[in-house]
């Protein structure tokens, strides 16, 4: 399944995962918690990359998948006592089900390019204001689940490095996901949507269920990325997980790591957080500034590269005839 | 094998098809011809699915495809190509065939097995792994042929594939195609220019502001004083007449 | 209740034409440029803070702060559009939104960083004082922003269409080669224009703060309401965005009133979704096929 267009791809990846690997060896453990939340962000940053990557469809508005995930499982768990596993399943499925609607609405009537960002976008910042104004979703306190550590409540907390590992298996999971999804049927198609969709219309593509798909698919992966939020923190609120942030984030990592390739999204999100974190270092904690780094970041890397740093580094030690953006 | 009736198209005050009417038979090549802006590619959008029509008729093997969608009709067997060639970008020569051959083909490794077999059939095996965006015109036209044929079509709707090529590359194509004729295949045609269309086609049309005004072989056509005032302006027919008698 | 209706849609009316001026901006922008400017919000926050600070530092009532902010505003973002957005978005209609959501980042931030999000207010007494309005009591500064709004959008519309600057703009518009050809500079004209909608932006801020709050916020409360109101009032079309901006005010203030504080701006947003599901060309235009 994986294949590198270069030597620069795969030096490239191969930086990431020693990287992830050496976050086991390295002895402070601040090391481990910041590397888990960039994972995290990740889920939701491959999530926006089936649509935002391969579909072409870029949206200002992944919160709203997310969120709803988060806020599925936990209403699951805290107003109606259900098992934690099936709360995380039907936060999954709930991020599918938004992302399927928001789609079938949008594509139903030719919303496309910056309408449909705007759309997306808009339809988050209606549920974070229904999530904030009623009772069942906590209003504006937000929800809280029991602290109760172990396997049959999702929580490892107290564990750090089993959280950490749990969190691989899953970025891996989606990541695997993306690949096959791109080296199938449906991920041509969704290439196709993306370059041309009046050609694909033309050769036998169902376009409008090829998109809906891709946002239903999406979806799951944002509804699984806020669900796994809950799980880490025990809390949300609708400002944070309905919040223009989550829905920039989203974005931001896979353009800057390579729109539509399986390691962009990690490899950017992680490569922002890390500059992130060092900024914060190097600024003494400052609020907010990690955000204009990653603004100016992202500038810079819309004007010089088009194709991210998957897209730079495929051209560094080019194997083969083959040119492209594998892998 | 498709017969179309009666089509009439309104662009606001614009009249850009009025009534028209055509069949292509099994196995044929039919030409649509006609002078720019005479309503032909609209007349293909419709036909394949794109544009509603304001009235009239499409069928296709006997079975009524008005007002289908797109990709229903490509899967019923007839696709069309574009006059502004639109090959995928971000993909090679092989991938972009294999987005037609994944019609009938659900596995990858099929649909680029077949991708290849269509390449080569129309001489494009060594430009497979090249970017798509790199091709020349004439390697663009010829790739909006092999996707359309990749989608397993028996009808072919070929819009404009000899426009903008040079001779030798337009007697490229056209050996192409009939050799993808003999195979079984049906096409309607397109064409501005009308020598692209004499060597191939035993039938035309011809469109005038959306009006069908005739009909019949190509050789028949060139002499029909209607045609070569619709190519040449009102008066040339005469003015034709008159040189030739003088 | 049907005693506060009344009440309700007056004030909604002041307050939509708040936002028909900070909208006449962004749709002059979207109109000749064809960009969505997602950095218009965060425009209006740094100019409620440029009036905030005049008032705050040198007591600069913020209605005489016009003559100061409005000029510079203009500089601001015939600068921005020229020095950043034009060279950085390489063309593309996808990365000038990406760019402007990134401007907006920067500002949003940069404003958290230096001014935290203590939530400011410019306190001019007189701007509270009460106005009879047809058995209705509105606040002066809301009155006094209603009216000026209104003339703003008549002025501009004069520029628009008597001026040769306002017709090299609407030639730039509508055929930008053309324009181009018979010797009308396009990139200063749409830096022009994006200086003119930033104007129009930093006026309804000096008109806003005397009623109003500030945080580094704020831009995105109002820059979502921004784009409804120009979708709604047709995309680029002035008279449109006048009346979407009045709608908008009397749909929040109604919304406010029937569902509650938190509710209110719920109907914006539902207004905004429907529009650009049912009438993307606006509440007036006609649906293109
Ligand atoms: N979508 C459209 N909207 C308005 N007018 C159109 C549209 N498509 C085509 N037309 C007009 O219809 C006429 C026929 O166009 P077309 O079918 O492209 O001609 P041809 O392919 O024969 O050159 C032209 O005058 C063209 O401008
Ligand atoms: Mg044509």
């Amino acid at each position: 399944m994986m294949r590198f267009a270069s030597l620069g791809q795969a030096a490239l990846v191969a930086l990431v995962v020693v990287y992830l690997l050496a976050v086991y060896l390295l002895p402070s453990q601040v090391w481990m918690g910041f590397t888990i939340n960039a994972l995290a962000m990740s889920i939701v940053a491959l999530s926006w990359n089936i649509t935002g990557g391969f579909g072409g469809m870029a949206s200002f508005g992944h919160a709203a998948m997310y969120g709803t995930g988060a806020y599925a499982s936990a209403v699951l768990q805290v107003q109606f006592g259900v098992n934690a596993w099936v709360a995380f399943a039907a936060g999954i499925a709930a991020g599918a089900l938004m992302g399927a609607f928001i789609g079938a609405l949008a594509f139903r009537y030719g919303v496309k390019g910056s309408y449909f960002a705007l759309v997306t976008l808009a339809f988050a910042e209606v549920l974070r204001i229904c999530a904030s104004a009623f009772e069942i979703t906590g209003a504006g306190r937000g929800l809280q689940l029991t602290l109760q550590p172990g396997v049959a409540t999702l929580q490892f907390n107290n564990d750090r490095v089993l959280t950490y590992t749990l969190l691989l298996g899953i970025v891996a999971l989606v990541m695997a996901l993306t690949a096959w999804l791109k080296y199938s049927r449906f991920g041509a198609y969704l290439v196709a949507v993306r370059e041309n969709e009046d050609a694909a219309r033309a050769l036998g593509i169902d376009t409008y269920r090829v998109k809906v798909t891709a946002m239903a698919i999406s979806g799951a992966f944002g509804g699984l990325a806020g669900a796994v939020y809950l799980q880490l923190w025990l809390f949300i609120d609708s400002s944070v997980v309905y919040g223009v942030s989550i829905s920039v984030t989203a974005l931001i990592g896979p353009i800057i790591g390579g729109a539509g390739t399986v390691w962009g999204p990690l490899v950017g999100t992680l490569g922002l957080h890390l500059l992130g974190e060092g900024a914060k270092t190097a600024l003494h904690g400052a609020p907010g500034l990690n955000f204009v780094l990653y603004a100016l970041v992202l500038i810079a890397a819309l004007r010089f590269l088009p194709q991210g740093l998957m897209g730079l580094a495929a051209r560094i030690g080019v194997l083969g005839r083959k040119g492209g953006d594998d892998a | 094998m498709l017969e179309v009736r009666n089509l009439t198209k309104r662009f606001g005050g614009l009249l850009a098809l009025s009534d028209a009417s055509l069949d292509v038979p099994e196995g044929a090549i039919v030409g649509l011809l006609g002078p720019n802006g005479a309503g032909k590619t609209t007349c293909f959008t419709i036909i394949a699915g794109f544009t509603r029509a304001d009235s009239g008729s499409v069928r296709l093997d006997g079975q009524d495809i008005t007002g289908l969608p797109p990709h229903r009709i490509c899967g019923l067997g007839m696709v069309r190509t574009f006059q502004i060639v639109q090959p995928f970008a971000g993909l090679t020569v092989q991938e972009n065939i294999a987005v037609g051959a994944y019609l009938r083909h659900e596995s990858r490794r099929e649909a680029l097995a077949e991708a290849r077999r269509i390449g080569q059939r129309l001489g494009m095996g060594a430009l497979l792994d090249r970017p798509a965006a790199s091709l020349t015109i004439a390697g663009r036209k010829r790739l909006e042929i092999a996707r359309a044929l990749a989608t397993g079509a028996r009808l072919l709707l070929l819009d404009e594939v000899m426009a903008g090529l040079i001779p030798t590359e337009v007697t490229e194509i056209v050996g192409i195609i009939r050799q993808i004729r003999d195979e079984g295949h049906t096409f309607l045609m397109i064409e501005h220019v009308m020598q692209a269309v004499m060597s191939l086609a035993e039938t035309a049309y011809v469109l005038n502001y959306g009006k069908m005004i005739a009909q019949g072989t190509p050789q028949q056509l060139v002499r029909d004083p209607a045609v070569v005032e619709a190519y040449l302006g009102h008066g040339a027919a005469a003015r034709l007449q008159e040189a030739a008698h003088a | 209740m049907s005693s506060l209706i009344l009440p309700a849609v007056l004030n909604g009316l002041t307050m939509g034409a708040v936002y028909a001026l900070i909208a006449l901006g962004l749709t002059l922008i979207y109109g000749v440029l064809h960009i969505i400017n997602f950095a218009h919000g965060s425009l209006l926050m740094l100019g409620l803070y440029a009036a905030y600070f005049l008032f705050h530092f040198w007591g600069i009532d913020p209605y005489l702060a016009i003559v100061i902010v409005v000029p510079a505003f203009f500089a601001l973002g015939y600068v921005l559009q020229r020095g950043i957005i034009a060279p950085m978005s390489a063309g593309s209609e996808q990365n000038v939104l990406l760019v402007t959501l990134a401007l907006s980042l920067v500002i949003d931030n940069l404003a958290l960083y230096f001014w935290t999000s203590n939530t400011r207010t410019a306190d001019i007494a007189y701007a509270y004082d009460t106005v009879e309005v047809l058995g209705a009591y509105l606040t002066l500064g809301r009155v006094i922003a209603f009216f000026a709004a209104l003339l703003v959008a008549g002025l501009m519309w004069l520029f628009m269409t008597r001026t040769r600057t306002g017709a090299a703009i609407r030639a730039v518009a509508i055929e930008k080669r053309g324009a181009e050809i018979v010797g009308i500079d396009v990139g200063h004209t749409y830096a022009l224009c994006f200086g003119i909608g930033t104007a129009c932006v930093a006026l309804a801020a000096c008109l806003l703060l005397p009623t109003f709050y500030v945080t580094p916020q704020v831009g995105y409360t109002f820059v979502l309401v921004a784009f409804t109101t120009v979708v709604m009032g047709g995309m680029g079309s002035l008279p449109g965005a006048l009346v979407a901006g009045l709608l908008l005010g009397v749909i929040e203030a109604l919304g406010g009133l029937f569902l509650g504080e938190s509710l209110g701006q719920l109907g914006i947003f539902v207004a905004f979704i429907l529009t650009l599901l049912f009438r993307p060309a606006g509440l007036l235009g006609r649906r293109p096929t």
